[in-house]
């Protein structure tokens, strides 16, 4: 067999998800409007949403902790790792005749849309944060370390769970179901609508055996500071990552030898 | 060089396992021109798809040593709410090659007009083939792929066709693949007939068109 080096294929494997990011881009977006900021504004509004309504629910007259910050770290953290997985699901089929373009294999198509989710809710974390703190409604991030850390960990978890995600649901459409409810029961549990600190004992034993109520800990730890305790285990949480990054690509690697295009 | 070693495909169906090709083999030397015949069904789509890359053989290994096209003129991959420049741009990214040296050779080869910037979904099927096809030639490749026989456009731009692919990139090596054994014998030095599962190699086409006659009636 005549081998490729690994330079070369990396260097193959790079344009072509590049390639697929920005035909992605202008087939989701296109290039009317504001086009390709809505990368970034999709999750904006959300978050926005969210963090009005908590705002207006006056949620933050029953804890000390600052109600804008709180919305814009837990929600931007859901929308991450809900948004790169849910893009994921039956992102192959729709591009079966890519494979006919051999360089292009079932790894790239998903990776290409995980980090588009990668991008979008980056920048929309870090253009809320700004605002916000520039006017005044929350305070500057205090440490910028765990707040780096869990945001890296959060990417790398949505990785593996968009691998995973995209391999089954091609094979499974009971799986791509149950995958809808599965995300929708996540959402109160995964860390975003409370800390860790407010449950009682059981509870919090039980929610840290979720990997992605690490990272937003982590996250609010560094937006927070000492306001309240946090209870994340980056240890945990990237073991946790690896595993479901390996089960991921073996899935997607037997999902490439299932392909048929027509 | 490309060489094929015991190409085995089977897929599973309802009935059980189905075999297409059982244990083909094939060498592509530079220029080799290598017609294969086959009725419906005999797995030569199967083969064209194994030697692409869009499909992994159950069994068996393919060592490319040369550069292999996707299927000529293949526009399945178009996507419909991009523009011919879009997809244009995309293949180019994904072989790494320069778009803007291929932007007024595909423009002028596929004869689009100002359809060239409009999406790819409100063109008629001949404009679709001809933008694919042109999009094949953007790329250089040692090896075409060349499943059944071109049929792009009118006569005229048929003819356009085969001058670029058959005269000027006739150093190439390709495969074609047909049921008619006139494009194989206008075109090919050798060819092979699939049949169950077998190719069956001639260095002579008509007596691979003798084979064929024979194993179909």
């Amino acid at each position: 067999m005549s081998t490729v080096s690994l330079r070369h294929s990396l260097a193959i494997q790079s344009r072509v998800i590049a390639a697929l990011l920005l035909r992605e881009v202008i087939t989701r977006y296109g290039r009317h409007g504001l086009g390709v900021l809505w990368i970034m504004l999709e999750p904006m509004l959300f978050t926005l949403g969210v963090a009005a309504l908590w705002y207006l629910a006056n949620l933050h007259t029953l804890s000390d902790i600052p109600i804008i910050a709180f919305a814009i770290t837990g929600y931007s953290s859901v929308l991450m790792w809900r948004n790169a997985a849910n893009r994921c699901t039956k992102a192959i089929e729709p591009n079966l005749a890519l494979m006919y373009h051999r360089n292009v294999k079932v790894f790239d198509i998903l990776l290409a849309r995980i980090v588009l989710e990668w991008v979008g809710a980056t920048a929309s974390l870090i253009v809320l944060t700004a605002c916000f703190a520039f006017i005044g409604a929350m305070r500057w991030p205090q440490d910028i370390v765990p707040v780096i850390g869990g945001w890296l960990l959060l990417a790398w978890f949505s990785l593996g769970l968009g691998l995973i995600v995209g391999a089954i649901s091609e094979r499974s459409e009971t799986f791509e179901r149950i995958w809808h409810v599965m995300t929708y029961l996540m959402f109160p549990l995964s860390g975003a609508v409370y800390m860790v600190h407010w449950l009682p004992k059981a509870a919090q034993d039980a929610v840290l055996w979720l990997p992605m109520v690490h990272g937003v800990e982590m996250l609010r730890h560094g937006y927070f500071g000492e306001i309240v305790p946090t209870y994340e285990n980056p240890g945990y949480f990237a073991i946790a990552n690896l595993l479901l990054t390996l089960i991921g690509l073996a899935l997607v690697r037997d999902m490439e030898g299932r392909v048929q295009p027509e | 060089m490309i060489q094929l070693l015991g190409i085995t495909k089977v897929y599973p169906t309802r009935s059980g396992l189905h075999t297409v090709l059982d244990g083909v083999d094939l060498t592509i030397k530079p220029g080799d021109k290598i017609g294969i015949l086959g009725r419906n069904g005999a797995g030569k789509s199967t083969l064209i798809r194994i030697l692409s890359g869009a499909e992994r053989p159950t069994q068996g290994c393919i060592d490319r040593g040369m550069s292999i096209s996707w299927p000529l003129a293949f526009g399945g991959a178009f996507q419909g709410s991009l523009t011919g420049l879009d997809n244009l741009k995309f293949i180019c990214r994904v072989y790494g090659v320069d778009y803007r040296d291929k932007i007024d050779y595909v423009q002028d080869f596929a004869e689009l007009g100002k359809f060239f910037r409009e999406p790819v979904k409100s063109y008629s099927s001949g404009m679709r083939s001809r933008l694919a096809f042109a999009i094949s030639m953007a790329v250089e490749f040692d090896c075409f792929l060349i499943d059944e026989v071109i049929s792009v456009g009118d006569a005229r731009f048929h003819a356009k066709c085969q001058t670029e692919l058959f005269e000027k990139r006739k150093d190439r090596a390709f495969v074609m693949v047909s049921h008619e054994a006139h494009n194989i014998r206008e075109h090919c030095d050798r060819a092979g007939v699939l049949h169950a599962g077998k190719m069956h190699m001639f260095d002579d086409i008509d007596m691979a068109y003798a084979f064929y006659q024979e194993v179909t009636t």
